[in-house]
C-alpha cells in the first residue's frame, strides 16, 4: 500500500515522486463483470496509494469498504453480463458507498434507450440518446457545474472532467453535477449510499483523482 | 461547454520511441510512458501511440507498453497501428487503452468495425483515414500514403460512421510534414457531412494553424507530433492562444 508524500498542498495536487507507506487499509473492490475498462481503474488507485481488487464474488464484493461499478460498451450486453454474473440482485442491495462509472452509472438508472435496457432502478431517470444536433458520441473534456455532495469536494465549478458516451441521464432530483452538451444533463448523480459518474474520473488528470479520494472518503 | 483537444502523436517502434524528440528533461529520451507523463502533466487532453513495429513480437510488446502506460498516465489515449483483429483489440483495451484506432485493416475489411463496435462500443473504435488529392479529388491511401486506393476520402469516411466507428482520424498527406497548417478545406467537408468527432493531422507548423483548424476546419480535436516533441510549441501556450482566439480549452 503506497501513498504519496503528504505535503502541504490539496490532495491531487501533489507531484511529489517520493511515496510513503498508506496506514490505513480499505479494502476497494472493483465489480469485475466483463464490460469496465477495469484496469484503468484500478491503476488510478494504484497512483493515489490503495490496492483495489477485481472481483465478481458476490460475497466479496458485499464485504468491500468501497464497491466500483465500471462499464464500458454497449448497455444491453453489459446488463446481459451483469445478469449472467448474477450481480444484478447484489448491486442494489449494497449499504457501502458505491461508485458506477459511465455506463455503469448508466446502468444504475432505471432503464436506458441503449438497446430497451432495464436497469437496476437505483437512480430514478432514464437513460437517452443525445440528439442528432450534436456530434454523437461525445468525446473530450467537458465541464462539470452545479456540484454538490462531499464526492466534489475541493473540486472548484467548471472543472474540466473526460466524457465519452452518446447517451446520458437527464437532469433530475438526484443530479448532483450538471454538464452541458446541446442540453444540461447529469454528469454525476447520488442516491443514498449510491453515487454515479457518467464522466471517467480514472482518466480525468488531477480532477479526477481528487475526485476518487473524496469517493474513498465518504464514510460508510 | 467541450472543449477542443489538443492530441500529441508518438510513434512507437519495438516498445521505444521515434523520430528525434528533443527533450531535454527526459531522463531516457526513447521511454514512451516518461514522455507520455510529461504531455499529460503539461495540458495535452489525450495521447495517441502509433506503432509502426514490424516484428513478430510486435503484438506483445505494444500490449505491454500499453499496460506501462496506463499504470502512470491519468489522460486518456489512443493506441494504433497494426491492429487487424478483435483479438488485437481485446487485449489492448483490456490492458488500458481507451481507445484503438484502426486503419489499413477496415478499408481491407470493413466489416472489422462493425465487429469491433458490437464487441466493444463505438466509443473506443477510431478509425484513422490517410488521403491524398489525386486529380483534385481526395484519394484513400495505405501504409502512409505508399499505396493509393480506389477509395474517395468522403465516401469512406460516411461509411465509417454508419457502420459504428466513434470517431475519425484524418491524416492529409499532402499537408503532413510541410508543417505548412492542416487540410482545413477537407476538414471542414467532412465535419459538416459526418456527425461523429474529426481529429485533424498532419501540417501543424505553429499555433495559427490550430486556431485555424478548429475554426476554418471545425475539427473536434488536433494531432501533432514534431511541433511538441521539439518543443516548437508548448502545448500551455498554444491552449491559452486558442482561448484568446475564443476556442474553448481546457486549461
Amino acid at each position: 500500500m503506497w501513498k504519496k508524500w503528504s505535503c502541504q498542498v490539496p490532495k491531487g495536487y501533489c507531484r511529489s515522486n517520493k511515496y510513503v507507506h498508506r496506514t490505513t487499509k480499505m479494502k476497494i473492490v472493483i465489480i469485475d463483470y466483463g464490460a469496465g475498462n477495469i484496469q484503468s481503474i484500478k491503476f488510478a488507485f494504484q497512483r493515489l496509494g490503495y490496492e483495489a481488487i477485481l472481483s465478481k464474488d458476490a460475497e466479496e464484493i458485499m464485504a468491500a469498504d468501497k464497491v466500483i461499478f465500471p462499464g464500458v460498451g454497449e448497455a444491453s450486453s453489459a446488463m446481459k453480463k451483469l445478469r449472467e454474473s448474477k450481480l444484478d440482485g447484489v448491486i442494489p442491495k449494497l449499504n457501502q458507498p458505491v461508485l458506477g462509472i459511465c455506463l455503469g452509472m448508466q446502468l444504475m438508472c432505471n432503464s436506458s434507450e441503449e438497446g430497451s435496457t432495464q436497469g437496476l432502478g437505483i437512480f430514478d431517470v432514464e437513460v437517452v440518446k443525445f440528439s442528432k444536433e450534436v456530434k454523437v458520441p461525445q468525446i473530450g473534456w467537458n465541464q462539470i457545474t452545479n456540484l454538490k455532495s462531499g464526492l466534489f469536494k475541493n473540486v472548484k465549478e467548471k472543472e474540466h472532467v473526460y466524457l465519452v458516451h452518446s447517451f446520458y441521464a437527464p437532469l433530475c432530483g438526484e443530479t448532483i453535477a450538471e454538464a452541458e452538451y446541446g442540453l444540461g444533463y447529469s454528469a454525476a448523480l447520488k442516491k443514498d449510499n449510491f453515487y454515479g459518474t457518467q464522466f471517467h474520473p480514472e482518466k480525468s488528470s488531477e480532477v479526477g483523482e481528487r475526485i476518487l479520494e473524496n469517493f474513498l472518503e465518504i464514510g460508510n | 461547454m467541450l472543449t477542443k483537444r489538443i492530441i500529441p502523436c508518438l510513434d512507437i517502434k519495438n516498445g521505444r520511441t521515434v523520430k528525434g524528440i528533443n527533450f531535454v528533461d527526459l531522463r531516457d529520451a526513447g521511454d514512451p510512458v516518461e514522455l507520455a507523463e510529461i504531455y499529460a502533466r503539461t495540458g495535452a487532453d489525450e495521447l495517441v501511440f502509433l506503432d509502426i513495429s514490424a516484428t513478430e513480437e510486435r503484438r506483445r510488446t505494444l500490449a505491454d507498453l500499453v499496460l506501462r502506460v496506463a499504470e502512470k498516465v491519468n489522460i486518456p489515449f489512443t493506441v494504433g497501428g497494426g491492429i487487424s483483429s478483435v483479438e488485437d483489440v481485446d487485449i489492448l483495451l483490456h490492458n488500458g487503452a481507451d481507445k484503438v484506432s484502426i486503419n489499413s485493416s477496415a478499408v481491407k475489411n470493413p466489416q472489422l468495425i462493425n465487429e469491433l463496435v458490437a464487441k466493444f462500443g463505438s466509443q473506443c473504435i477510431v478509425v484513422a483515414i490517410d488521403a491524398k488529392q489525386m486529380d483534385g479529388e481526395w484519394m484513400v491511401h495505405l501504409v502512409g500514403g505508399k499505396i493509393p486506393t480506389a477509395l474517395n476520402l468522403f465516401t469512406w469516411a460516411k461509411e465509417v460512421e454508419d457502420r459504428g466507428a466513434g470517431e475519425i482520424l484524418f491524416t492529409s498527406m499532402d499537408h503532413d510534414g510541410t508543417k505548412d497548417g492542416f487540410a482545413n478545406e477537407a476538414l471542414s467537408k467532412l465535419s459538416t457531412e459526418l456527425n461523429i468527432p474529426i481529429i485533424a493531422s498532419g501540417g501543424a507548423g505553429n499555433m495559427q494553424h490550430f486556431t485555424d483548424t478548429f475554426i476554418k476546419g471545425k475539427a473536434d480535436a488536433a494531432l501533432a507530433a514534431s511541433v511538441f516533441h521539439f518543443k516548437e510549441i508548448e502545448i500551455k501556450d498554444l491552449k491559452e492562444e486558442l482561448k484568446k482566439n475564443n476556442i474553448p480549452v481546457r486549461l
